[in-house]
C-alpha cells in the first residue's frame, strides 16, 4: 500500500482542523497532512476544503506556492539535499548521485532544496523535513541501507541528527545572562516608554537585515489604535548561510521569548507568533517545552508575573520552503495561510499587519538582543560597536574557514579580523549578507561590518582561492530563480533570464548581447521590484560585473559567428524525439 | 486645495490619493496593466514606476505627499517601462496578428505607446493547455501578464472567486476554481465582471472572433492614453 485510505485521511484531517476553524490554520494544517502522508492527498483537500469552507483553488495554490508540500506522492521518503553554495562546495553534488545510484530501484524522492540552515556543518539534507548534517559516503551508505530496509525515521539512529552549535566567539551579549523573567519584571515596573527610551537609547536596530530601529518600530506599533496588537518572531532564517537563529532557538529560546513578551508589554499584544521555517522543525519539541516551563512559571500565560491583566502567549507557526517569507509582510500572508505573497505598503505592518491589527515583526536575534538590554540598560550595549551602528551582532561563518560557527563581534570590526578569527585569512572574496548580499574581495578587507559600510543579515561566507566565482553565481542564480514568488513582473521573468545568462557564461558560451541583457535586467530589478528582496537580487552579479569582469570575458565566445548556445545540446530534445533509438540521424 | 506636479504640470489632489488616482482625475496618463480605478492597488505589473527624488516608485502604490514631484516621462523611466513590457511578451505567447484580442489589447497598446519594437530577450513559448471547455468562453493561459484583475473581480464584484493564481517564480499561473480545474465546471458566467475585465487575451468570448473588423477596437478608435479607462 503506497498510502493510505480515504477514510482515514479524512479522520486525519478533522483530528488536525481545530474547532474555531481558523483559516489561517490552512498552511499548518496542510503540513501536518504533508509530514502524515509524504504528500497532501486530494482526499484531504477536499475535507479541508469542507471544514474550513475554502475554495478547492485556495488551497491548490497554496500547496504549490511552498516548496515543502507535494501533491503527489513521491515515496515514503523524501530527500533533499541543501543545495547552497557552501554545501556545493563540500561537495553535496556527489552525495546526491551516490545516494540516487544507490535507492534506483527504491521509490523514493531525491532532489535539492535551498540552504537548510547548517551551512557550518554541511554537506546537510532533509529527510522528511527532518536534518541530517555533516554528509559523507558512509552517511550516505548508511542511509541508504536504512531506506532500503524500509526503516521508519523515527527508528534511524539518533547519531545521525546530532546537531552542533558551534558558538566560537562571545562578547558581552553571550556573555550576559537573560531570559530569567527580570527584563519582563522591569518593562512591567518600568512602564512602556521607559523601555522604548532605553531601547531608543540602545539604538538597537532590526537584525534581519533592514536594519530598522527596533525602538520606533514597537513605538509605531503601540501608537496604532486597536483593540489587538500582535507580536511575530521572524524564524525563517532563509538567508543562505545564515543559522544564527537556529543556535538561538536552540540554546537560549527563554531570551528571545522573553524579548516578544517584553514587546507584548509595550505594545499591548497578547497573542504572539514564531514563524519557524519549516527547516528547523525539529526545533518545535524544544520551543514548545521552553513556553510550556514558562506558563508554568507565570513568565508566559495569564496575569504574567503576578501583574493583573497582563496576557500575553506564543503560538508557532511553521514555513514549508519558501525564501519570499523572511520578507515581513509576506511573512505575515504566510502567518494566514496564504501564498507567501509581499504586500502592497503602506500600510506598513506596524500599522496592519497580522489578521489587518498592529503588528511587530522583529528577528530572532533582534529579540534575544532586547531581552539582554533591558536587563543590561543601554549604555551596556552601546559602548560596543560604532555610533551609527551600535552593540554587537552575531554572524554565521561558513565556507573555505578552519573555524566555521557562530561569532559575535561589535560593529565596526573588519573583515580581515574577522577572517583571522575563522581561519580564512587566504579568502579570495567575501560574501557577506547572503545570496542577495556584496561580494567582497581582498582589497575591500580592511571595511567594517555595520550597517554604514557592510551591512549583514548575519550571513558570512568565505570562498578560498581555489573557488571558481562562477559557480557562486551560478548557484545563486539558480536559488533566486527557484524562490522568486512570480508576484511581479521584474523579478518573476529576471530572475529566469539571469539563470539562463549566466548558465551560458558557465559554460563558456557566453557572448556580448548576454553581458548587456545581464546589465540591463539587474538594472531593472534594482529599482523597480515590488519587495526589498527582489531589488537586492542583482547585487552579486553586478558586484561580479564590476568586479570581474575579465572572468566573464574569458567565458565568452570570442569568434562572433559561433552562435552563443550549446547546438547538440539544443537539438537533443528534438533528436530524441525523431530518432529515440539514437542510430542514423 | 492640495497640489503636486507630474512632469512639471500642477495636479490637484484628494488626501489619501495616489498618484496613478490623482493623475487618472485629471486626465494625466501614466502607463500601466494591472491597476484598475475600480480595485485596489496591486503593484505587480510595474508598469506605473515613476521618479521621485531620483528614486522609483509605482504611481498606483504610492500615496501623493503635497507639492511631490513626480516625473512620468523621461527616458529612463521610459527606458525601464520598455524592459518591463518586453519581459511580459517574451513571458507569454503574445501572437498579435493572429489573436482576437488584437486591437482591445491593453498589453499591445501600452506597448504601442511606449514604443516597444521587437523584443530582444529570449522568448520562453509557453505551453500551457487551452480551456475550451465553456459554452460562452475560452482560456488561453498563455497570454497571461498575471494582473490578477479577473482574480479580484471574480472574487470582490462577482463574490465568486472563480480565479486563482497558482505555483511560483516563472511556475506562476492562472488556475481555474473548479474541481478539475475546468471553467465549465466553475460558477463562471458570460455576465460576470471577471468575463470582460482580461487587459489582454486570456479569458476570450467564442462564436465572435473578429465580429468587430481590425481597424475599428477599442484602441484603434481611440488611442489608450486619450481615453478614460473603462
Amino acid at each position: 500500500m503506497d498510502y493510505t485510505d480515504t477514510i482515514d485521511t479524512c479522520e486525519f484531517v478533522d483530528s488536525c482542523v481545530e474547532p474555531e476553524k481558523d483559516t489561517s490554520l490552512l498552511l499548518q494544517y496542510l503540513i501536518q497532512i504533508q509530514y502524515r502522508y509524504n504528500f497532501v492527498p486530494e482526499d484531504a483537500i477536499s475535507q479541508l476544503q469542507h471544514s474550513l469552507d475554502l475554495d478547492v483553488a485556495h488551497i491548490k495554490s497554496v500547496i504549490s506556492f511552498y516548496s515543502f508540500l507535494n501533491s503527489s506522492f513521491q515515496g515514503h521518503y523524501r530527500i533533499l539535499f541543501s543545495d547552497n553554495i557552501t554545501d556545493r562546495m563540500l561537495g553535496n553534488q556527489s552525495l546526491y548521485e551516490q545516494l540516487k545510484t544507490s535507492l534506483k530501484n527504491h521509490k523514493v524522492d531525491i532532489g535539492f532544496t535551498s540552504c537548510t540552515g547548517f551551512c557550518d556543518q554541511g554537506p546537510a539534507m532533509l529527510v522528511n523535513g527532518m536534518a541530517i548534517n555533516k554528509l559523507d559516503s558512509k552517511r550516505i551508505t548508511q542511509i541508504a541501507d536504512l531506506i532500503q530496509n524500509n526503516q521508519p525515521l523515527e527508528l534511524w539512529p539518533e547519531g545521525l541528527f546530532v546537531k552542533e552549535e558551534n558558538i566560537q566567539r562571545s562578547d558581552i551579549q553571550f556573555n550576559s545572562k537573560a531570559g530569567d523573567g527580570k527584563g519582563i519584571e522591569a518593562a512591567l515596573e518600568n512602564g512602556s516608554d521607559a523601555i522604548l527610551k532605553i531601547l531608543n537609547d540602545s539604538g538597537l536596530r532590526g537584525r534581519g537585515g533592514a536594519g530598522f530601529y527596533t525602538a520606533k518600530k514597537w513605538q509605531f506599533c503601540k501608537q496604532a489604535i486597536s483593540n489587538q496588537h500582535y507580536v511575530v518572531c521572524n524564524a525563517d532564517e532563509g538567508e543562505p548561510g545564515t543559522f544564527k537563529d537556529r543556535v538561538l532557538l536552540s540554546t537560549d529560546a527563554h531570551s528571545v521569548i522573553e524579548g516578544m513578551t517584553i514587546c507584548a508589554a509595550v505594545i499591548g499584544a497578547t497573542k504572539g507568533l514564531i514563524y519557524l521555517r519549516g527547516e528547523y522543525r525539529f526545533l518545535v519539541d524544544k520551543i514548545n517545552e521552553v513556553l510550556q516551563k514558562r506558563r508554568t512559571e507565570g513568565l508566559l500565560g495569564q496575569n504574567i508575573l503576578g501583574h493583573q491583566g497582563f496576557n500575553f502567549d506564543i503560538e508557532i507557526h511553521l514555513g514549508a520552503g519558501a525564501y519570499i517569507c523572511g520578507e515581513e509582510s509576506a511573512l505575515i500572508e504566510s502567518l494566514e495561510g496564504k501564498r507567501g505573497i509581499p504586500r502592497v505598503r503602506p500600510p506598513f505592518p506596524v500599522v496592519d499587519g497580522y489578521k489587518n491589527k498592529p503588528t511587530v515583526v522583529n528577528n530572532v536575534e533582534t529579540f534575544w538582543s532586547v531581552s539582554r538590554i533591558i536587563v543590561n540598560g543601554s549604555h551596556w550595549f552601546t559602548r560596543k560597536g560604532t555610533p551609527q551602528s551600535t552593540g554587537t551582532r552575531l554572524l554565521s561563518i561558513s565556507g573555505d574557514c578552519e573555524r566555521p560557527g557562530i561569532y559575535e563581534y561589535p560593529f565596526g570590526t573588519t573583515l580581515t579580523e574577522i577572517l583571522k578569527d575563522c581561519g580564512g585569512s587566504d579568502a579570495q572574496a567575501v560574501q557577506m549578507a547572503g545570496a542577495a548580499g556584496t561580494t567582497v574581495v581582498p582589497s575591500g578587507f580592511d571595511r567594517a561590518m555595520s550597517n554604514e559600510d557592510l551591512s549583514t543579515g548575519g550571513s558570512f561566507m568565505v570562498l578560498g582561492p581555489q573557488r571558481n566565482l562562477m559557480d557562486l553565481l551560478q548557484n545563486f542564480a539558480q536559488f533566486f530563480k527557484h524562490e522568486s514568488c512570480g508576484f511581479c513582473t521584474p523579478c518573476r521573468v529576471g530572475t529566469s533570464i539571469i539563470a539562463d545568462v549566466i548558465q551560458r557564461f558557465k559554460n563558456a558560451q557566453g557572448c556580448e548581447h548576454d553581458l548587456k541583457q545581464l546589465r540591463d535586467v539587474c538594472g531593472l530589478m534594482n529599482i523597480s521590484c515590488f519587495c526589498g528582496l527582489g531589488c537586492t537580487v542583482p547585487t552579486v552579479f553586478l558586484d561580479a560585473l564590476n568586479q570581474h569582469s575579465q572572468m566573464f570575458k574569458d567565458l565568452m565566445k570570442t569568434d562572433s559567428s559561433t552562435p552563443c548556445f550549446n547546438l547538440e545540446e539544443s537539438v537533443s530534445e528534438f533528436k530524441q524525439i525523431t530518432n529515440p533509438s539514437g542510430r542514423g540521424l | 486645495m492640495s497640489f503636486f506636479n507630474i512632469d512639471g504640470q500642477q495636479i490637484e489632489f484628494k488626501q489619501g490619493q495616489t498618484i496613478m488616482q490623482a493623475a487618472q482625475d485629471a486626465g494625466v496618463y501614466i502607463p500601466h496593466l494591472c491597476f484598475h480605478p475600480d480595485f485596489k492597488a496591486h503593484g505587480s505589473c510595474r508598469v506605473c514606476i515613476v521618479q521621485i527624488k531620483g528614486l522609483y516608485r509605482t504611481a498606483c502604490t504610492t500615496p501623493v505627499v503635497e507639492s511631490m514631484e513626480v516625473i512620468n516621462i523621461n527616458e529612463e523611466v521610459q527606458q525601464h517601462r520598455l524592459q518591463l513590457l518586453e519581459m511580459l511578451f517574451i513571458e507569454g505567447n503574445h501572437v498579435c496578428p493572429s489573436c482576437e484580442k488584437s486591437g482591445s489589447c491593453t498589453l499591445q497598446s501600452v506597448a504601442e505607446y511606449c514604443g516597444l519594437l521587437s523584443p530582444s530577450l529570449t522568448f520562453r513559448y509557453p505551453d500551457k493547455k487551452v480551456d475550451a471547455s465553456h459554452a460562452d468562453y475560452l482560456l488561453d493561459f498563455n497570454r497571461c501578464i498575471l494582473c490578477e484583475l479577473c482574480v479580484r473581480a471574480s472574487k470582490e464584484v462577482d463574490k465568486k472567486s472563480v480565479f486563482a493564481i497558482t505555483g511560483r517564480g516563472l511556475d506562476a499561473r492562472l488556475m481555474v476554481n473548479s474541481t478539475d480545474g475546468k471553467l465549465v465546471n466553475s460558477t463562471f458566467d458570460k455576465l460576470d465582471r471577471a468575463a470582460s475585465i482580461c487587459p489582454v487575451g486570456v479569458i476570450l468570448p467564442k462564436h465572435q472572433g473578429f465580429k468587430t473588423p481590425i481597424g475599428q477596437r477599442k484602441f484603434d478608435i481611440k488611442e489608450i492614453n486619450k481615453r478614460e479607462q473603462d
